[in-house]
């Protein structure tokens, strides 16, 4: 819980400071908009989150995301198969794809970044080949199912809740859930830690963590699927590029040790609505975007540093108080 | 070789260590002369390690002096200590196996011109000291290429080339076939002829005969006998060795055992030689598992959990044939382990008390959709703490931060919510301090009171003796022996684990980490 407060003061501080320096900051469609992106990117960190508790890692995301994102409107609008009948074969084709990614770093030990690379180099080409290389869309149908991602719930005046906002907090509310107060939860955590010990403990460690890249697979295939539906115009080539980092950030950012065991979801969520809102904050200043990157790698390497200062004095403090004999 | 007498090359006086609840060390003198071989033997935890670390600059003594050349040192380091010339040549092998043989002797001091290494003059230079050591091979092999015999060659080359004039070999042999060590014997005495002096460790007492001058025994962090060569017989090692009053450490009531809980029968492991292993352990019975280090007590512990597959046998608890595919499947069959190893496989270090004690519960004790049951947990949580006096508890506190007896009793908690049939201990009371060893031993005969059948692998004898009703011993993979609690005595494991009285093929005459 301790690392969250450092992510939440960025989170005010930018806030503050943006909303000082560009009044428009606050108007109601700016903040929808952030709102939304928040949502849609903070969907694919709860995913990147699971694997990165386990101690490993999924680069595979951004791939995952252009493959939905073409295979969906395909088969949807070209194919012209009913929804319920895509989602079931999407649901499936993500189940598989996770389960070999967790098989594959589980039972014959590769390393999770090994595996992952290919799952990226593999779904972009997939999603390329299957497109032909060609943008895919669902053009004006299906705008009930768009407003999964586009939609709003009124709130007050203007301003609307994003319901891609809605749905992570429904899904960060269930993740959390999952992670602090099931069994399964508490052995991811304790084989994130420890894998050896949870075996010796009696933990099916094998299992578990194929649960986690499931999840990891599941999320980003579902944050696709919301991805898809908000641009409406898929480009297999570029789709997705690079998404797989910014989950990876949200998730270090909320407090995830790359070692493996640390990790709180909220703090996930909130990493995530940083870096949509130091996006929008070089955007709206006038910052110029080629900066982007630039600048958000220095905020983490800065928050993530600061952390590892605050805990090792915290660390050494406790040792001095707390030691029994 | 000089005359000893002159004055040594190393005079230790007085060197006192302390560690949190023990006396490593107490006021030890040590002489060495020039090109002299001195052995020195002692049990498991008599203070030989911590004298040779001391020696070799890993730990600082609280008191005493080291003189070097009659010139006082005080080592702060190992490179302190390899500067004035002793080098330690470690049990584990230091050698890095990805790099060759003359990189691996000029490791940090390579020939270099401007950063770049002289290939040519490595080779040579490697060459003189792999001469030296009798090995005929070429600088460029990969040490990982090497038999383990010829790697300890080169460790000994290392430290030739470094000029150390006293090495000190710590259990050179262990890991050594026959020939092998008859070879190092052959370039230890050659050494000795060119003035190296050697500090040799060891539980064999034959090869201490055959290699060493002088041999110093240690026992309890003191010197218990000084034997000259022509006085070192094994009768007197032993004498001086052992001799600890056995019976004092724990004082256990031993109840008639029930019936049987668990048979293990014609087991076979990847490194069974001779005979499988049958045995069986009865309802509250203690059994201890003796055998030297690399007899196989824990390999077995291992099968017996499932962590380790074994190639045949049949094993059943309460009756039933049960299959250790995994400690999972152990543990539903009631099988628990507390393992050697506390932090790697005993505890989730990060997490507090209560996570750890109910973590190998929780596949039984959940609510609906896999809820955790805090309540029970924490119903436990108390339970345990109280019932084994875990002291340090706080709800947020890393298990980390406990003291190791604390540790210990945590994993052995975890365990207790689980109520198993059968309890598998190795060294259960390593690195805890004496207070907390007594905690633990009443901890352990409490559960055998409770109709627990435990099996207990301990290298400090007098632990085995004092907490069991029975002790198997394992020599070289296999049960030789099974004593009764009444015929129990030090001597006794030792000459069965050491196989100096069984007729078994292998002799060795091996003495100290028994039990």
């Amino acid at each position: 819980m301790k690392k969250i407060f450092g992510i939440l003061g960025v989170f005010v501080a930018v806030f503050v400071l943006t909303a000082i320096l560009e009044p428009n900051f606050l108007t109601a469609y700016n903040l929808q908009n952030t709102l939304r992106w928040t949502g849609l990117f903070g969907i694919i960190s709860i995913g990147a989150a699971f694997v990165i508790i386990t101690g490993g890692i999924d680069l595979s995301t951004g791939s995952v995301i252009a493959l939905v994102g073409v295979l969906v409107p395909m088969l949807l609008v070209d194919v012209g198969m009913s929804l319920v009948l895509v989602l079931l074969i999407l649901f499936g084709v993500l189940l598989v794809m996770g389960i070999f990614h967790g098989v594959l770093v589980t039972k014959l030990n590769l390393q999770p970044f090994v595996v992952t690379l290919c799952g990226l180099l593999v779904y972009r080409g997939l999603a390329r080949w299957l497109a032909g290389d060609q943008t895919q869309g669902f053009g004006s149908a299906f705008d009930g199912l768009r407003q999964l991602a586009i939609g709003r719930i009124p709130i007050v005046g203007d301003f609307g809740l994003p319901i891609p906002f809605v749905i992570l907090i429904v899904l960060a509310l269930l993740s959390a859930g999952f992670l602090h107060n099931t069994v399964w939860g508490r052995y991811l955590l304790a084989l994130g830690y420890n894998e050896e010990a949870a075996r010796f403990s009696g933990i099916n460690t094998s299992r578990m963590i194929t649960v986690a890249y499931v999840i990891g697979v599941m999320t980003a295939g579902f944050g696709g699927l919301l991805f898809s539906l908000d641009v409406n115009s898929i480009q297999p080539a570029v789709h997705g590029n690079f998404y797989e980092l910014y989950a990876i950030a949200a998730a270090v950012l909320g407090g995830c040790s790359l070692r493996g065991g640390e990790g709180s979801i909220f703090g996930v969520v909130i990493g995530a609505a940083v870096l949509r809102l130091l996006y929008n904050a070089i955007n709206i200043l006038g910052i110029p975007t080629q900066l982007e990157f630039a600048i958000i790698g220095t905020v983490i390497l800065v928050g993530v540093s600061t952390d590892e200062i605050v805990r090792r004095l915290a660390a050494r403090h406790e040792l001095k108080t707390t030691r029994d004999t | 070789m000089r005359v000893p007498g002159e004055m040594p090359l190393l005079e230790v006086q007085g060197i006192t260590k302390r560690f949190p609840g023990t006396l490593a060390l107490d006021s030890v003198d040590l002489r060495v002369g020039y090109g002299e071989v001195v052995a020195v033997i002692g049990e498991n935890g008599a203070g030989k390690s911590t004298l040779m670390n001391i020696l070799a600059g890993v730990l600082l003594p609280d008191e005493g002096t080291i003189h070097l050349d009659g010139q006082i040192q005080q080592f702060a380091s190992v490179k302190q200590a390899h500067a004035a010339g002793i080098a330690l040549i470690h049990q584990e092998l230091s050698l890095l196996p990805n790099l060759s043989v003359a990189a691996n002797l000029y490791l940090g001091r390579e020939p270099a011109r401007a950063g770049w290494i002289n290939k040519e003059t490595l080779r040579t230079q490697a060459l003189r000291y792999l001469e030296r050591v009798g090995l005929k091979c070429d600088p460029q092999t990969l040490v990982a290429t090497l038999p383990i015999g010829q790697r300890q060659l080169v460790e000994v080359a290392r430290a030739l080339a470094s000029n150390a004039r006293l090495l000190i070999m710590d259990e050179p042999t262990s890991s050594l076939a026959e020939e092998e060590a008859e070879v190092l014997f052959d370039v230890i005495r050659e050494l000795q002829e060119r003035g190296v002096s050697i500090l040799y460790v060891s539980h064999r007492l034959r090869e201490v005969m055959s290699i060493a001058d002088r041999v110093v025994v240690l026992r309890d962090g003191q010197v218990t006998g000084r034997l000259a060569q022509e006085s070192v017989t094994r009768d007197e090692m032993v004498r001086c060795m052992i001799g600890r009053n056995v019976s004092r450490i724990y004082t256990r009531k031993r109840n008639e055992p029930g019936p049987v809980v668990m048979r293990v029968e014609r087991l076979v492991t990847r490194n069974t030689k001779k005979r499988s292993l049958s045995f069986c352990l009865r309802k509250g019975e203690i059994v201890g598992l003796a055998g030297l280090v690399g007899s196989g007590r824990t390999e077995l512990l291992r099968i017996l959990f499932g962590v380790d597959m074994p190639k045949s046998g049949l094993v059943t608890v309460a009756g039933r044939p049960v299959e250790l595919k995994s400690p999972r499947h152990a543990i539903a069959a009631g099988i628990a382990l507390v393992p050697e190893d506390r932090a790697m496989q005993g505890l989730i270090l990060e997490m507090s008390t209560q996570p750890n004690l109910s973590l190998g519960a929780l596949y039984r004790h959940y609510l609906g959709w896999k809820l955790l049951d805090r309540a029970w947990e924490n119903d436990v949580t108390k339970k345990m703490v109280s019932q084994l006096n875990i002291q340090g508890v706080q709800a947020s506190k890393p298990t980390r931060h406990l003291s190791g007896g604390n540790q210990q009793k945590v994993v052995l908690g975890k365990w207790l919510t689980l109520h198993p049939h059968v309890l598998l201990l190795d060294e259960p009371t390593r690195g805890i301090d004496v207070g907390a060893k007594q905690e633990t031993y009443k901890a352990i005969d409490e559960l055998a009171a409770r109709g627990m059948a435990i099996l207990l692998v301990s290298s400090e004898s007098d632990e085995i003796i004092a907490l069991s009703d029975r002790v198997l011993v394992m020599q070289d993979h296999t049960i030789v022996g099974d004593l009764d609690h009444t015929e129990l005595t030090e001597r006794a494991l030792m000459q069965l684990a050491t196989g100096s009285t069984h007729e078994s093929p292998i002799e060795e005459e091996s003495i100290g980490e028994v039990a």
